[in-house]
């Protein structure tokens, strides 16, 4: 039951031989079949986007503003904190969440016996279940002094109160740990899955000629699975910037001693519920958006990840 | 990695020897960190509710407390107001389920299409499809927020389940399965055969594809579950709630982390622990008996080199 192995996907050769079809009855099948989802991908994807923009371009008597609402909002004072604090959080992040699953999947794969490294992956990943609302909760009591197991380690920190804990400056580090702790698990396993596709006779090749494991790691697994570390790097930086959930729950918890607009989501959560000011929300909205599709196009077209054009 | 490397004179095997020992009290040191790391927390949290909270606060935190305290602490939650928890939990499984069930008649048509069948438009749709689906989830709910609230939905549970049920990635994930695995002279026999457009999917495709069917089921679920931004914004009635906003709730009305509102309510931190294990319990089971599942689907975001 703890057997975590990556299925190797079949190669895509069978999928380039043979795919030529009879051209009749071609267009409207096809049609008739996506239309369920491209009526769904309208009304929740290219149409909120749409609105957005249109909202982001004028404001709430319907009169186009230019980039006015854009200007306003970046002008809030509010705007420049949430962003550098979602900066501060990226970078600590992304260090911790590539270099961590790489070097963890590295280990597991060359140094653990097989068995034990099955068992291991598998309760690395078991807090991905509690994703979302519940791992902050946790982390709540695992940053409470007293409660949490770790009260020692905190007061070694000279932190003896869950005040000095969410001082606004720990912030950054309080959401990267809840992050590694319900995310990292899954990415270990897909690192490990990377690193199982490279060839033995590779590995085996590099140990002949006198490499030592740290060697054999840097200057040949690490460059095999760089698309993969590409991937997460993208989709932990995309991630990473709509943070909203885990802010907001720290702030709840905090008594509002932290920021309610620490994270640039928040502040547009801000914007179209506190003061109703739904121009000023869809533009923060749009900046965001045009930021995660900047990060997934580049996913998409460069990292050759995906294959579109089959045909 | 760990059989013997070739001893070149007795010096050098003594410094490897050495050196091996030391590079393996570093695995050790690291891979045991990262186990209490990742799993204490979870410990804990089975251990909480079975203590009062003043022995949360002052016991050993991996003591076991008493099964009469956890029964109290089941009293306490489902007395919150007139066991609303239950209510969240209904709420949950409807807005997930049904949100599933557009999800699988919607993607499973589609994926098939987008791989199997030639359509003006294609490379467009799927080219749109992956950018939506790599783009953070989160990053789409304030437009579809303002977008609904246009529509005057807000507060309906279709808010909820027909933004649950738009599922790029369920698509892509039957697209890849259909691209790869579908042998295309199956297809093609059937057609010959004088199967339509639509026979060769409901009697060749359809049966085949029962393994991606429940691999997009778990994920499209799981997230359903777990979701929390767009209900929170879309619905203004506790009685509505789906358990994760719940929590929210039961957080803010905790003396734990909420001395003045929390104030006079049995929700105590062992209360607050136990909702939130029922709130993962559904996602924990399916977690547990389908890794090998989830860990093909964290996979087929790609095709290998």
């Amino acid at each position: 039951m703890t057997t975590l192995d990556v299925e190797r996907r079949p190669a895509p050769a069978t999928s380039t031989q043979a795919r030529r079809r009879p051209r009749r009855r071609a267009g409207l099948a096809g049609h008739l079949f996506v239309s369920g989802y491209v009526v769904l991908l309208l009304a929740f994807g290219v149409f909120p986007t749409l609105y957005s923009v249109y909202l982001a371009f004028t404001n709430d008597k319907g009169q186009f503003t230019g980039l006015g609402q854009f200007s306003r909002v970046v002008g809030d004072f509010r705007f420049g904190p949430a962003f550098a604090d979602i900066a501060v959080y990226l970078v600590l992040w992304l260090f911790l969440i590539i270099v961590g699953t790489v070097v963890v999947a590295i280990i597991l794969r060359g140094r653990i016996r097989p068995g034990l490294s099955a068992v291991l992956r598998f309760l690395y990943y078991l807090p991905g279940a509690l994703a979302g609302v519940a791992s902050v909760l946790v982390w709540l009591f695992m940053l409470s002094p007293g409660v949490s197991p770790a009260t020692g380690l905190l007061h070694l920190f000279g932190m003896d109160t869950f005040d000095q804990v969410l001082a606004p400056g720990h912030l950054s580090v309080i959401l990267v740990l809840i992050a590694f702790w319900t995310g990292a698990g899954g990415w270990i396993v897909v690192m490990y899955g990377a690193l199982n596709n490279i060839p033995d006779e590779v590995l085996e090749a590099a140990r002949v000629d006198g490499a030592r494991p740290w060697q054999t790691a840097w200057h040949i697994q690490v460059p095999m699975i760089r698309k993969w570390i590409v991937y997460l790097a993208i989709l932990a930086f995309a991630g990473g910037t709509q943070l909203f959930v885990e802010p907001q729950l720290l702030q709840t918890a905090s008594l509002q001693r932290v920021s309610p607009t620490w994270s640039p989501n928040q502040l547009a959560y801000v914007f179209a519920f506190q003061y109703g000011d739904f121009n000023g929300a869809a533009a923060l909205a749009v900046l965001l958006l045009v930021l995660g599709l900047i990060c997934a196009g580049l996913l998409v077209t460069r990292s050759g990840l995906f294959k579109v054009d089959e045909e | 990695m760990t059989t013997a490397t070739p001893a070149r004179t007795a010096g050098a095997a003594a410094r490897a020897t050495s050196s091996r020992l030391v590079s393996t009290a570093v695995v050790a040191v690291i891979v045991l960190a990262l186990l209490i790391f990742f799993v204490l927390p979870a410990v804990w949290l089975l251990l909480a509710p079975t203590k009062t909270d003043f022995q949360l606060d002052h016991g050993f935190p991996l003591s076991f407390g008493s099964f009469g305290q956890l029964g109290a602490a089941w009293q306490h939650l489902t007395n919150f107001q007139n066991g609303v928890i239950w209510r969240w939990l209904r709420n949950s499984a409807v807005y997930s389920v049904g949100a599933l069930i557009i999800t699988l008649v919607t993607s499973v048509p589609a994926g098939y299409a987008l791989a199997l069948t030639k359509f003006r438009g294609r490379k467009l749709l799927l080219t749109i499809t992956l950018v939506v689906m790599i783009m953070p989830n989160a990053a789409l709910v304030l437009p579809i927020f303002l977008e609904l609230n246009l529509f005057h939905l807000i507060g309906t549970a279709w808010s909820i389940v027909l933004p649950f049920s738009f599922y790029p990635f369920g698509v892509y994930l039957v697209y890849i399965y259909f691209a790869t695995s579908l042998p295309r002279d199956m297809l093609q026999a059937a057609r010959i055969d004088g199967c339509n457009a639509w026979q060769v999917f409901t009697r060749i495709a359809l049966p085949l594809a029962k393994p991606v069917i429940a691999l997009v089921a778990f994920f499209s679920f799981v997230g359903n579950w777990n979701n929390f931004f767009l209900p929170y914004l879309v619905l203004p009635s506790s009685q509505q709630f789906p358990i994760q906003v719940g929590l929210d709730q039961l957080l803010s009305s905790t003396p734990s982390f909420n001395p003045v509102a929390g104030k006079g309510l049995d929700i105590t931190s062992p209360e607050l622990a136990l909702a939130i294990i029922i709130a993962i319990l559904p996602v924990l089971v399916l977690f547990l008996f389908s890794q090998r599942a989830l860990v093909s689907g964290m996979l087929a975001g790609s095709t290998k080199e």
